[in-house]
């Protein structure tokens, strides 16, 4: 649905994007993912047109973006819905005016209108909202709003740019879950840039890392965060602290074995005490994946690896 | 005195600011726009048309008003048919004042959020949209507090179009305040403009009100 090749973006003379290669596919959830300044953001607006782009290719439904003239960028733009960091609402319009705005830009009549809106009021769940003004509403409302204007159009793909980074954690859960909820019902293809792992971890299948206009890794989100490398553990300023003296092995689970009594198994299995020195939980989609660092004496060892390779568990020493 | 002299000259006075203003907004709030749009950062950037426009609002704007005015003089006799009276007041008021209209409009454009503009852009809204759609719809209380500073300036303005024959409330302080030592109509003049001035701003100041959200 989007393919992007070897893409460079210059502003004046600074690169800020490298050499960038992806392609996302219809249905996706997709996670940009970078520290600010990274580029995210900017590549997000290449992919609708706000920005353009000097060299390599962007397409979208198998059209090059850059080449658009003024008016099939306009319609282009139809199916492309974008949802942003702060809401970007019209002050003096209440709700029902902003959701339907877009639709009165291109025309539809008052009747087309009411049905599109009152429809979308009820997806998120702000009927009772309707002639209220963004002034009026919280953070986590004006944001559905947005988004109910970013749908009106029936869009294909949806733009999210740092869409929950003005919110708090129960209003960030919530508005990810409208997020997936479209995502699962109406088959729209969404593209969400955020600098919070938390916000990719819950909702995206895929995501790329970006650092300085380079793209560090990319891949499915459960390999991303289960085994990630150097430049990922950097990137998530992730440090385990563990004992000097003898050996520390991590163990990584991944959704399969994370539900299984692995550890307790091998301290009876192998006969051996050993201390956790370090672990983590976490939630990546619906899937519970962690790992686990145990501190055990050298002479353990041997045995210890080949139990773990016995069961298929990823594991490394540090 | 007070139905002889000062209430034509409030009549005049009024007549005056407002045709000038009204007058002012309309010929103010195209370069508004031109400007907005050709800005660096506008809908549709244009350095050189904004530097043209830029350098005419700021030289018009750089005149003495009553030197505007007598410049002025031929331009009034084309347009109103002669130079001076209160019809012709209108003529220096409405040129003097639209730069300075045109200025304020393009300040309260560009307080619009640019992610509004973003947003709007980002849904297939053409520039001509954004401009009257969103812009301008944004913007609406900053273009009232604009044309009600407008219409107070201008009130100041034609107390000096008086006195070079424009009539109204500033003719009548001159002539019998100032020329002939009547102190009580001085006084009353200035009482008059004093609340024209404050009903004006007091309305503006309401408009704003229900309108900003």
């Amino acid at each position: 649905m989007i393919e992007i090749k070897n893409l460079d973006k210059y502003f004046g003379n600074d690169k800020v994007l490298n050499n960038i290669s992806l392609k996302i596919d219809k249905g996706e959830i997709f996670a940009m993912v970078g520290h600010s300044g990274a580029g995210k953001s900017t590549l997000l607006r290449c992919i609708n047109g706000l920005e353009s782009y000097e060299i390599g290719t962007l397409k979208v439904f198998d059209k090059e973006v850059k080449n658009l003239s003024t008016t099939e960028l306009k319609s282009f733009r139809k199916d492309v819905g974008m949802i942003f960091q702060h809401f970007s609402l019209m002050q003096r319009k209440n709700v029902f005016d902003n959701i339907a705005l877009p639709m009165q830009v291109w025309g539809f009549s008052k009747d087309e209108i009411k049905v599109k809106v009152d429809e979308l009021l009820k997806l998120i769940d702000l009927s009772h909202k309707s002639t209220a003004y963004p002034s009026e509403l919280s953070g986590g409302q004006k944001q559905r709003v947005a988004i109910a204007r970013a749908l009106t159009l029936d869009p294909q793909i949806l733009l999210s740019d740092e869409a929950t980074s003005a919110l708090d954690p129960n209003t960030t859960t919530s508005i990810l879950d409208l997020l997936k909820k479209i995502n699962k019902e109406l088959g729209i293809t969404i593209i969400i840039v955020t600098h919070e792992m938390d916000v990719v971890k819950a909702v995206a299948q895929k995501a790329i890392l970006l650092e300085h206009g380079n793209i560090i890794g990319q891949g499915e989100i459960e390999d991303l965060f289960l085994q990630p490398d150097k430049k990922m553990k950097k990137f998530l300023g992730e440090k385990e602290v563990i004992p000097e003296d003898g050996e520390n092995i991590k163990l990584y689970f991944p959704k399969e074995i994370a539900q299984y009594s692995i550890i307790t198994h091998m301290a009876r299995t192998l006969n051996i005490d050993f201390n956790i020195v370090w672990g983590k939980l976490e939630k990546i989609n619906n899937h519970v994946i962690g790992s686990l660092v145990i501190n055990i004496t050298a002479s353990d060892k041997e045995s210890v690896t080949q139990y773990l390779d016995s069961k298929n568990v990823t594991w490394e020493i540090l | 005195m007070l139905e002889k002299i000062l209430l034509p000259a409030l009549w005049e006075t009024l007549y005056m600011s407002l045709s000038s203003t009204l007058l002012a907004v309309i010929f103010g709030f195209i370069p508004a726009i031109a400007l907005i749009l050709t800005d660096k950062n506008g809908l549709a950037p244009n350095i050189k048309v904004y530097r043209v426009l830029d350098v005419i609002i700021n030289t018009l704007r750089s005149f003495p008003f009553i030197i505007l005015m007598i410049i002025l003089f031929p331009v009034t006799k084309i347009i109103v048919g002669k130079s001076i009276g209160t019809t012709a007041a209108i003529v220096p008021l409405t040129i003097g004042a639209a730069p300075f209209v045109a200025r304020l409009i393009e300040s309260a454009l560009k307080e619009v959020d640019i992610g509004v503009i973003e947003a709007a852009k980002s849904y297939g809204a053409s520039n001509f949209q954004i401009i009257f759609k969103v812009m301008i719809v944004e913007a609406l209380p900053g273009i009232i507090s604009a044309i009600t500073l407008t219409l107070i300036t201008i009130i100041g303005f034609s107390a000096m179009a008086g006195a070079v024959g424009g009539g109204g409330l500033g003719d009548v302080a001159i002539k019998y305040g100032y020329y002939r030592f009547k102190t009580d109509i001085m006084l009353y003049t200035v009482l008059i403009l004093i609340v024209l001035v404050q009903c004006f701003q007091s309305l503006g100041d309401y408009l704003y009100k229900i309108t900003k959200k």
